[in-house]
């Protein structure tokens, strides 16, 4: 490790312990602290990565986690940043995107071949003849792409988090510190968030704070107030609305609700444009400081510095420090003012580097080419070459704008500072600092504590409002750091390999505005999302189309900031699933469970192998002695008031009026396009209380629309979703009433004091319950409706007592079975998004008495015209082929309908359905085609249903 | 290497290989003028110039060529509908698709990967063989292929049974494919602009002016330009637009997110839908992949990220995909979705003479870039709306004539 520097550089390091990693199969050795780039950067190890489209070695460039030269494959994890990631002891990490690995890459080829691949050369290419694209698909979705999928990667452990905050600062460099301590100070509870695991942003690793003793007094503040709070290695990836702010940090989403924000995140280094820009060995000034003061790795042995201002020259005086010969420095300025200090290197001004001369085998910078500027900007044609292994960028700066760009501001090209500004804020939300082009130390400060204290103020509590300071002088960009190479290689974009000419060919074939642009040449769309790119493009795009850079523009930024993983988002993947009071028994009882809406409900009860049987028996137990089925799910909702029996009057369909106490009647629900949505019955306990069954997933919605319609009715009810505090069953069949005669004494359960759609009150089993005498199943029966706690009690109750008489519990499958020979539709299933009641044949249900009911003029509409289509009900011989669910209904060769529900019935020795059918085929007796899977036809003969029992006799009993 | 690069490197670019042709000032009037420069406004002006000869045409583009949503959708391709006049409609944008590449002299990458949706549900199964059965019936391949042949046709699904909603079968739709979505906008307008149709950005319609139930000019921020038949084709903002020549459309718009993850070597060839998750997932040639679900809860004019869309996504794509936590989102964004009652689009005739419209197009409206640009050219230019589109009339909502697409258009786009 022949690289590292001595202390104080390498702030992050531990040296005392040693952490062994892989890269792309070999061992080395690094620190603890450092990242993966580091680490490697100290053994000499320069290439971390191959570029997208002609697989060019790439490394560090800002050594800050924004840029996509570092990305890496760990283990199972795709496209890491191997600048940002600590290395751990044993990390295996490999290089992606290579035909080899990054030191050799067979790809590298593709090199050669850049003057055939324009930006959009796919548009333009591999779909002639008919036929070949197919081919070349395989071959450039093979090139294309990251990292790879290990499909057998466990989900790890991901957890989310909600945080709230009065003020949250997004950034801890110097100005996010005294935005925070600001808040603070004026009583807010303050969260300070920072991606980096170190407090103090550019003060940590920059040239102005030589002994440390700023940034321990900034720290010092933080510390002094209990009231703010310290997040570091956390990334504010996302600004929504009403500062809502998404954070991960490690494997963790938190959900910070804020009510002020102060963005304070920064700016990104701008890199230069010259051929070979992209060149392991070219980095940004800052990438070189960090390397040196957090990481203690000296970044080369000779440099080329060029830059546009002050900054450059202390990037000279780090390296320098830090044993770094300079070879030179160029100016771009033509009349710079003096040098800081004591330079001691070779200063060119009015000069630019042309060209990075490749060396390292072609895997990094051998020297550089320093050209002379004319008045206007333009490389002249004499040529310094310097030998070097590391040139250096400061050019100028784009704000890390992307969370304030979230809120709705735009970015506004100033002309004086050479870089885009923030325009127009939300109230609640400030910038602080260089992201809002504020730089220096003491003005960086100055107007942190102006946010913060106005962010403390906008949330109402009492601060001091103080002017925007001056910026110092070290942000200066450079108007143009643009200098093309007639040969190319002169790269804006590394993420997507382009060069100036991608730009200005774009342009020239019509895509004449920014979007166009990036959508056709790719510009700004690879991962790091156009931090380095943006403000190139719109200056290459500027002179091009002859606007202003504000003309030109950047594109809309979109979250999130960084990369976050889908397990982040997804979290522990929490899926509320409700189970029934009687859930257990089912299990215990052997039942196969399946989802309804939010519900688990048994199928039936035996095992898969045994399905057909155990219908079966379950039908025969309800036809011939009595079965218990578990109908906790269906929906109850209490409607309660004076009003109650006009609420349910404009609800449903039917008539409520005058429907009288003790008496259950069928309800119908339709929206206000008259098409059926629900459907269940209401029970009248009193004159001014309903209870009403919804079905199953509609429980929730239909609620939902009740409080929706009676905002806009106003009329004198409660309505109360209670389905969750009652738990159901239905005893079906012709001994039900001696099964619960057995166990409710107290209510008379004779014929004549509870007929058929009668309803009582009273205990069951002790239990009180509300006994609702109706029959889906076409037998005697009863739903019994306990409070949820009771439910497994009364289901016990129920079977012990019923044991004598053979009580079977049943599932939905049997149900389905039994209500199909009843003839007893199901919403969903026997109708669709467009049934209206007449075709469902359940225009009895509809009331033409009353005004009005939701639907109502939908339906009277529908009325006056002549049906599309009638549901029927069919039937086959036993021996026939099966048809299936939803198999079509044909005539001659067109759609006349569909099968909607059928059965081979073990009663009544015949299969039986529902079908939709032409008008003309409702007739009793018709024959209807039924098309098959395999396009059989078979023939289908429409009768009347109730398949079974059709006068009732046997609910009515 | 295809010729057609070393052609281009040997040569370099001519005018007749620029993309777009742009005009200079608004004239004072077009014969016809489409509002809107999207996938649908710029191939009903190619099918204008190129069917029917009228190349006196305005498209008005308030911002740029298919920056609307045309740029955002997620550009599945697929004719598996529900309904007969659906699935005829869309089979003859599906056939249209798969030579438009050559058509347009420009790279579609229209590539042809099977689409699947999933059923989790004995419900669903049944909505599945429903659509398979008329899909097939009309000619249209598609199958319902249960949990079995699932597995073995996508391995890398997750079939566990344990799960909250185990995979029972799926709809399987060879024809279904993914595009380019920007090229088909590209392709159109600018072989539009080479057939004289004059494409004006950054021109927005205010108002629309109608004499004696006809329509006659449209004001622009740009200034009034006379005309003799006007088509709507503005997406989401299409009831804004109607209610300028005073129409009232049953729409409701309804923002409609997607995301994109950084890129990855190819791992998934088809299309995945998942209805009862409210997840559909494709992998581009590019290497990304393409999320998305149901639009969002309430309507609203404005194209804002949501953190909670992502969340849900993600958390029901790893229960199709378990092993993909560890991947990274690169990008997320919205449209606008103007949904109709029945989930079926709304083209030609409107109680305004001359004035004609495409709208409704939902969540669904990319894949019928081709056809709709085809046939609505053919209305405004015949005056006569073709056999295939007259069940989307804006009057069936008047008729209770509706095209009950939901079944198979709710998440599945
Ligand atoms: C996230 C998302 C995913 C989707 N996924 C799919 C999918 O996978 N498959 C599919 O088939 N469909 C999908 N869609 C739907 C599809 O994008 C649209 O239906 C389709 O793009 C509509 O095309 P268009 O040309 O009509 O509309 P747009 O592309 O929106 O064009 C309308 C244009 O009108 C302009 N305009 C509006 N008002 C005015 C005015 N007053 N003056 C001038 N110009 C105006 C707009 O700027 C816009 O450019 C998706 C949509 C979204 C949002």
């Amino acid at each position: 490790m022949s690289t590292r520097l001595p202390e104080p550089a390498g702030r992050l390091i531990d040296r005392t312990r040693t952490v062994a990693f892989t890269f792309d199969g070999r061992s080395y050795e690094g620190f603890e602290g450092d990242t993966i780039a580091s680490a490697l950067y100290a053994n000499g190890v320069r290439v971390l990565s191959r570029s997208f489209k002609y697989h060019r070695p790439r490394g560090v460039f800002t050594m800050a986690g924004r840029d996509a030269n570092t990305l890496v494959q760990v283990g199972p994890e795709p496209s890491v940043l191997a600048d940002r990631r600590p290395i751990t002891s044993g990390l295996a990490v490999t290089a992606q995107n290579v035909f080899g690995r990054a030191e050799r890459d067979f790809g590298a080829a593709l090199d050669k071949l850049g003057r055939f691949m324009p930006a959009g050369f796919y548009y333009k290419a591999f779909f002639k003849p008919k036929g070949s694209w197919a081919y070349w698909e395989r071959v450039l979705r093979r090139m294309a792409g990251l990292g790879t999928v290990d499909v057998h990667t466990p989900h790890g452990p991901f957890d989310k988090q909600y945080l709230f905050a009065d003020v949250a600062v997004i950034g801890a460099g110097p100005a996010g510190i005294a935005a925070a301590v600001a808040a603070a100070k004026a009583g807010a509870e303050v969260l300070l968030i920072d991606e980096n695991p170190y407090l103090g942003g550019a003060l940590a690793w920059g040239r102005e704070d030589p002994d440390g003793s700023r940034l321990r007094a900034l720290e010092a503040s933080v510390a002094a107030y209990p009231t703010l709070s310290v997040m570091t290695d956390t990334v504010c990836n996302g600004w929504f609305e009403d500062n809502w702010l998404a954070l991960i940090r490690e494997n963790r989403l938190s959900k910070l609700r804020a009510r002020a924000v102060v963005m304070a995140a920064g700016c990104d280094g701008q890199p230069a444009v010259f051929r070979n820009n992209d060149l392991p060995g070219v980095m940004l000034g800052s990438a070189a400081q960090r390397l040196i003061r957090l990481y203690g790795v000296k970044p080369g042995s000779r440099a080329v510095i060029v830059t546009s201002g002050a900054e450059g020259y202390e990037v000279a005086l780090d390296l320098r420090d830090a044993g770094v010969e300079i070879a030179c420095l160029a100016d771009l300025r033509q009349d710079p003012p003096a040098a800081p200090g004591d330079t001691h290197f070779p200063v060119i001004a009015g000069a630019a580097v042309r060209a990075a001369v490749p060396g390292r085998g072609g895997a990094g910078v051998g020297g550089a080419e320093v050209a002379r500027l004319s008045a206007d900007g333009r490389l002249g044609t004499s040529i310094d070459r310097f030998a070097c292994d590391l040139i250096v960028t400061t050019v100028g700066h784009h704000p890390a704008a992307q969370l304030l760009c979230q809120t709705g501001a735009r970015l506004r090209y100033d002309d004086d500072a050479q870089m885009f500004r923030v325009a127009g804020l939300p109230e609640t939300v400030f910038a602080a600092g260089s992201v809002d082009g504020i730089f220096g130390l003491e003005s960086t400060i100055a107007d942190g504590t102006r946010a913060g204290s106005a962010a403390a103020a906008a949330i109402g509590l009492d601060a001091k409002s103080s002017e925007r300071p001056q910026s110092a002088p070290a942000g200066e960009g450079a108007p143009w750091p643009i200098f093309p190479h007639a040969e190319g290689k002169d790269f804006i974009d590394f993420d997507e390999d382009l060069q100036v000419k991608d730009i200005l060919s774009s342009y020239a074939e019509g895509y004449d505005g920014i979007e166009l642009v990036k959508r056709f040449s790719t510009v700004g769309m690879g991962p790091s999302q156009g931090r380095h790119s943006a403000l190139t493009a719109a200056r290459i795009l500027s002179r091009a189309a002859g606007t202003t850079v504000d003309g030109a523009g950047v594109t809309t930024v979109r979250p999130p900031v960084g990369p976050e993983k889908i397990g982040h988002l997804a979290g522990r993947a929490f899926q509320p699933v409700r189970l029934t009071a009687m859930h257990h028994r089912h299990v215990a009882l052997a039942a196969r469970m399946m989802p309804a809406g939010a519900w688990m409900r048994p199928a039936y009860y035996g095992t898969p192998g045994d399905r057909d049987a155990a219908i079966h028996a379950e039908v025969m137990a309800v036809r011939e002695n009595v079965g218990l089925i578990d109908v906790s799910t269906l929906g109850g909702i209490d409607i309660r008031g004076p009003e109650a029996a006009e609420f349910m009057n404009r609800f449903y369909t039917f008539a409520y009026l005058k429907q009288p106490v003790g008496r259950a009647r069928y309800v119908l629900a339709t929206d206000i396009g008259g098409v059926i949505i629900d459907d269940g019955v209401a029970c009248r306990f009193g004159d001014e209380h309903f209870y009403v069954t919804t079905t199953t997933s509609t429980s929730d919605s239909v609620y939902r629309q009740m409080l929706w319609y009676n905002a806009q009715w106003r009329l004198k009810v409660d309505i109360a979703n209670v389905t969750a505090a009652y738990a159901a069953v239905n005893i079906a069949g012709p001994k039900s009433r001696d099964v619960l005669a057995a166990i409710a004494a107290d209510v008379d359960l004779s014929a004549d004091a509870c007929p058929y759609m009668g309803v009582r009150e009273g205990l069951v089993a002790g239990l009180p319950a509300r006994l609702l005498r109706v029959g889906f199943v076409g037998e005697l029966g009863y739903e019994i409706h306990v409070p949820a706690s009771c439910g497994e009690a009364l289901w016990d109750a129920l079977m012990e007592a019923g044991a004598a008489h053979g009580i079977r519990p049943f599932g939905v499958e049997a149900q389905r079975l039994l209500r199909l020979e009843k003839g007893h539709i199901i919403i969903g299933q026997d109708t669709d998004g467009l049934t209206f009641p007449d075709e469902a044949g359940m225009g009895w249900a509809v009331s033409v008495k009353k005004p009005y009911f939701v639907g109502a003029r939908s339906v009277a509409i529908q009325r006056a015209r002549p049906p599309q289509r009638l549901l029927v009900g069919f039937e086959m011989a036993k021996d026939d082929p099966l048809p299936e669910e939803c198999h079509l209904v044909v005539r001659d060769d067109t759609i006349t309908g569909r099968v909607t529900s059928v059965a081979l019935s073990p009663v009544l020795g015949k299969i039986v359905g529902l079908a939709y059918v032409a008008p003309d085929q409702a007739e009793e007796g018709t024959a209807i085609s039924i098309k098959l899977t395999d396009g059989r036809l078979v023939t289908a003969r429409v009768v009347k249903p109730p398949f079974y029992d059709p006068e009732g006799d046997r609910q009515a009993l | 290497m295809p010729l057609a690069l070393l052609k281009r490197a040997l040569l370099g670019s001519r005018v007749k290989d620029r993309q777009f042709i742009w005009p200079g000032d608004l004239k004072k009037s077009y014969d016809v003028v489409i509002i809107g420069g999207g996938g649908h406004g710029l191939a009903a002006a190619y099918y204008l110039a190129k069917n029917h000869g009228i190349t006196d045409v305005a498209v008005l583009e308030r911002g740029y060529v298919g920056g609307g949503n045309t740029a955002r959708n997620t550009a599945i391709i697929r004719s598996n509908y529900l309904t007969p006049e659906g699935v005829r409609f869309y089979d003859e944008s599906v056939r249209l698709f798969q030579d438009l590449s050559f058509e347009l002299d420009i790279n579609l990458m229209y590539s042809q990967r099977g689409h699947c949706t999933l059923a989790h549900t004995d419900a669903a199964i049944r909505t599945m063989r429903w659509r398979a059965e008329v899909n097939k019936h009309l000619g249209v391949n598609s199958e319902l292929v249960l949990r079995d042949d699932l597995a073995k046709q996508v391995p890398l699904l997750d079939m566990s049974e344990d799960v909250r909603l185990p995979i029972l079968g799926a709809l399987f739709h060879p024809p279904g494919s993914i595009a380019r979505h920007d090229a088909v906008a590209w392709g159109y307008g600018g072989l539009a602009s080479h057939r004289g149709v004059e494409i004006h950005q950054r021109t927005e319609v205010t108002g629309i002016e109608v004499e004696d139930g006809k329509v006659t000019a449209v004001q622009t921020n740009r200034g009034r330009v006379a005309c003799g038949r006007v088509l709507q084709a503005v997406a989401g903002n299409s009831s804004e637009v109607a209610r300028m020549a005073g129409i009232r459309l049953p729409i409701t718009s309804i923002p409609l997110q997607a995301c994109v993850s950084q890129p990855l070597k190819p791992f998934l060839d088809p299309i995945i839908v998942s209805g009862s998750l409210h997840v559909y997932v494709s992998q581009t040639p590019r290497g990304e992949l393409v999320m998305g679900g149901s639009t969002d809860p309430y309507p609203l004019y404005q194209t804002r990220s949501t953190l909670e869309f992502k969340e849900e996504l993600m958390m029901h794509l790893l229960e199709l995909f378990p092993f993909l936590s560890e991947v990274k989102l690169l990008r997320q964004w919205a449209g606008t979705a103007d949904m109709t009652p029945d989930f079926s689009p709304v083209m030609g005739e409107t109680p305004i003479r001359n004035y004609y419209i495409d709208a409704g197009w939902g969540t669904w409206g990319f894949k019928a870039t081709p056809v709709s640009g085809k046939r609505m050219a053919e209305t405004v230019a015949t005056g006569k709306v073709p056999d295939l589109i007259e069940g989307f009339r804006l009057s069936r909502f008047t008729e209770f004539d509706l095209v009950g697409e939901k079944g198979a258009a709710s998440v599945g786009h």
